[in-house]
């Protein structure tokens, strides 16, 4: 697969804010991309770069190796599905769909068709002939699908297309969504702030933060190798361990020296040299906590801790913990909870232990997204 | 019972008001015209047709013609200047968009007759609108810009424009703008997107702005009065000719019933339109 949709140093800014800072990014024909981050991190003007709603300011916008920076939308073969879907509300369903068909001068036997064929890939072919007002959310996101596909667009942007749905609805038409993809095989632009809609649906997410991205893999790469604190801490919850190299062992493995905490093994993927300052992030659920100092092989971290607080979800339970001055968050999954041990309870004396590949080493650590993950402890009980 | 009292107690002094001084007014034009006119300006005993018969003529005929076109011009050029006013003001920060809203409704600071007179200095043959046209050769030097209907649409244009506006202003900004941009997306170029999606999304400002000018325009008297002249005469004054110099209330009030007609047309027309799309018949939904 080559690159397909292509952002070449692409910058946009509105006034003194740079909405999209420098961005290079390529997109493979047919894939699901998403681009994901928190609101105002320029996600949406991507998108609306792509779409011809911006023009860049610098940098430019290939598409199927045709430069398209100064194309017009109706001149782009692309279309969007917009967040609060944007049906024509003075026209049926029917007519929304047929809308670029008949704007491209199609025949009126060959755009029925087309829109029948829509109705039916949407299941909406008993509701053609109503106003958008008459459609509850789902099917307005259904008709926008359609309208937008009906006219056979080389990539499909999509602007939060779910956002405005609630929980359930979401999720069906998460599925949807996917189905749809398979079947058309068109390019999927996805933007979403909901790391769940993009890790679900994505072959690639590029996660982007204050107009830059600073990440792009799978899902899978995202989430057990951020590169930055802010992918490590957007994209579920993890810990920061801040430290320093203090030895190395092997080609491989490292000893980092972190405040209050015995020498922590980690894996030095990036050959760092001793003396470096380095911050590593680890998920909750990589960290095992038990009552009994676990006696596994040398290589592992292991830390006295206490318990502080133990937040039962269901399926897991977390536990923030106290070690060696710092609040450390673990998540366990039971699967036969309080049966076949000693529940972990408040004020409990643990221990935990993780392994060093699971401590990963941040390219660059940013204070600030230490807030996204460790909210400050509650001072309940004290005084 | 005690609803329908309350209901009874609200709306009784605005029906009265209505009665008194619109129905009641509006029959007795009606009876008027079928009476016969004294020499000296009264109402004479009994009843005739003569005066429904006397504006059959040619000369009233044509005056009544030229106030429809002048009105239909007037209304055509207010809104088709009115659209892409309204859609800027609409579109602007709210900051600018409070002085473009000021600077619309500023005329009205001024009293409408200065207004009008500030026009005939400014159309005079001696004012600096010929001098100009002259200047560039777009005008002969005999030729006067005053008492033709040209200078009636154009004041009449003027006056009627910031009426034609506010209701296409506030159409505009509640219109979803976003839906212009989906049709870009689907391939509409700007003006289809304009034709197809805006002008359909502000329909209702669009048919209070007709009616708005329409209305007063078919009725109106004081510019043709003043810039006018003989040729650019429209009912109205044909009406106040009726009353004041002649002094024939039959007359006039067989004139003023044709006009009633006139301004009732458009209204029906537009309540037909709305019921036809099964909305309830609302004439001034918004803007006003």
């Amino acid at each position: 697969m080559s690159e397909f949709l292509t952002f070449e140093d692409v910058s946009k800014r509105f006034g003194a804010i740079r909405a999209v800072d420098g961005v290079s990014l390529d997109i493979r024909k047919g894939e699901f991309f998403s681009l994901l981050g928190p609101s105002g991190c320029g996600k949406t003007t991507m998108l609306r770069l792509a779409a011809g709603f911006e023009t860049p300011d610098a940098g430019r916008v290939v598409l199927a190796g045709r430069d398209i920076t100064g194309l017009p939308p109706n001149k782009r073969p692309v279309n969007t599905i917009f967040q609060s879907y944007a049906l024509f509300p003075h026209m049926t369903v029917r007519q929304n769909i047929a809308f670029g068909r008949e704007i491209a001068k199609r025949p009126a036997a060959e755009v029925r068709r087309d829109v029948d064929d829509m109705l039916r890939l949407i299941q909406m072919e008993d509701q053609a002939d109503k106003k958008p007002a008459a459609l509850s959310g789902g099917q307005k996101q259904r008709v926008a699908v359609a309208r937008a596909l009906v006219n056979k667009p080389q990539v499909l942007l999509l602007d939060e297309p779910l956002a405005a749905l609630d929980l359930k609805l979401r999720q069906r038409m998460l599925i949807e969504l996917d189905m749809i993809h398979d079947q058309v095989g068109i390019t999927f632009l996805y933007v979403t702030h909901d790391q769940g809609e993009a890790m679900s649906l994505s072959d690639r997410i590029a996660v982007m933060e204050a107009g830059r991205i600073e990440q792009v893999g799978t899902p899978a790469e995202i989430y057990e190798a951020p590169r930055t604190s802010f992918v490590a801490a957007f994209i579920g919850d993890t810990n920061f361990l801040e430290g320093e190299v203090s030895r190395l062992l092997d080609a491989e493995y490292g000893l980092l020296r972190v405040e209050g905490f015995p020498d922590v093994f980690c894996f030095n993927d990036k050959t760092l040299p001793a003396g470096r300052q380095v911050t590593l992030s680890i998920r909750p659920e990589k960290i095992r906590i038990a009552r009994e100092k676990p006696d596994g092989p040398a290589l592992r971290n292991v830390v006295q801790a206490k318990v502080e607080d133990v937040i039962y979800l269901g399926p897991t339970t977390k536990y923030w913990v106290r070690a060696g001055g710092r609040r450390l968050q673990v998540l366990r999954q039971h699967s036969r909870f309080a049966l076949d041990e000693k529940p972990i309870r408040w004020t409990d004396d643990v221990w935990i232990e993780w392994h060093p590949d699971d401590g990963f080493m941040l390219d660059r650590f940013r204070r600030d997204d230490e807030k996204l993950v460790a909210p400050p402890p509650q001072k309940v009980g004290e005084n | 019972m005690r609803k329908k009292l309350q209901e009874a107690f609200l709306t009784t002094p605005s029906f009265l008001w209505l009665m008194l001084l619109f129905v009641l007014p509006t029959l007795l034009v009606v009876v008027l015209a079928f009476r016969p006119a004294d020499p000296f300006g009264g109402i004479g005993r009994g009843w005739t047709l003569a005066s429904l018969r006397s504006i059959l003529n040619p000369y009233d005929l044509e005056v009544a013609l030229r106030t429809l076109w002048i009105s239909a011009v007037v209304t055509l050029v207010c809104l088709v200047l009115a659209v892409p006013t309204g859609y800027a003001v609409a579109r602007a920060s709210s900051k600018r968009r409070r002085i473009l809203l000021l600077l619309i409704i500023v005329p009205f600071w001024t009293s409408f007759l200065v207004r009008i007179f500030a026009w005939k200095s400014l159309l005079h043959p001696d004012g600096p609108v010929k001098k100009l046209l002259v200047l560039l050769g777009l005008s002969g030097e005999p030729t006067s810009l005053l008492y033709n209907p040209g200078a009636v649409v154009l004041v009449m244009i003027y006056t009627f424009l910031p009426f034609a506006i506010l209701p296409i202003y506030a159409a505009a900004e509640k219109f979803d703008i976003r839906l212009v941009e989906a049709a870009r997306d689907l391939g509409a170029g700007p003006f289809a997107a304009f034709r197809k999606v805006f002008l359909p999304g502000i329909r209702q400002g669009l048919l209070t702005a007709v009616l708005v000018v329409l209305i007063p325009s078919l009725g109106s008297y004081v510019a043709s009065d003043l810039v006018g002249g003989p040729s650019g005469e429209m009912l109205g004054n044909k009406i106040a000719q009726r009353v004041f110099v002649d002094r024939n209330l039959p007359h006039a009030s067989a004139l003023s019933i044709v006009l009633i007609l006139a301004v009732l047309a458009p209204f029906l027309v537009v309540l037909a339109l709305q019921k036809r799309k099964g909305r309830p018949a609302v004439i001034l939904e918004e803007g006003l």
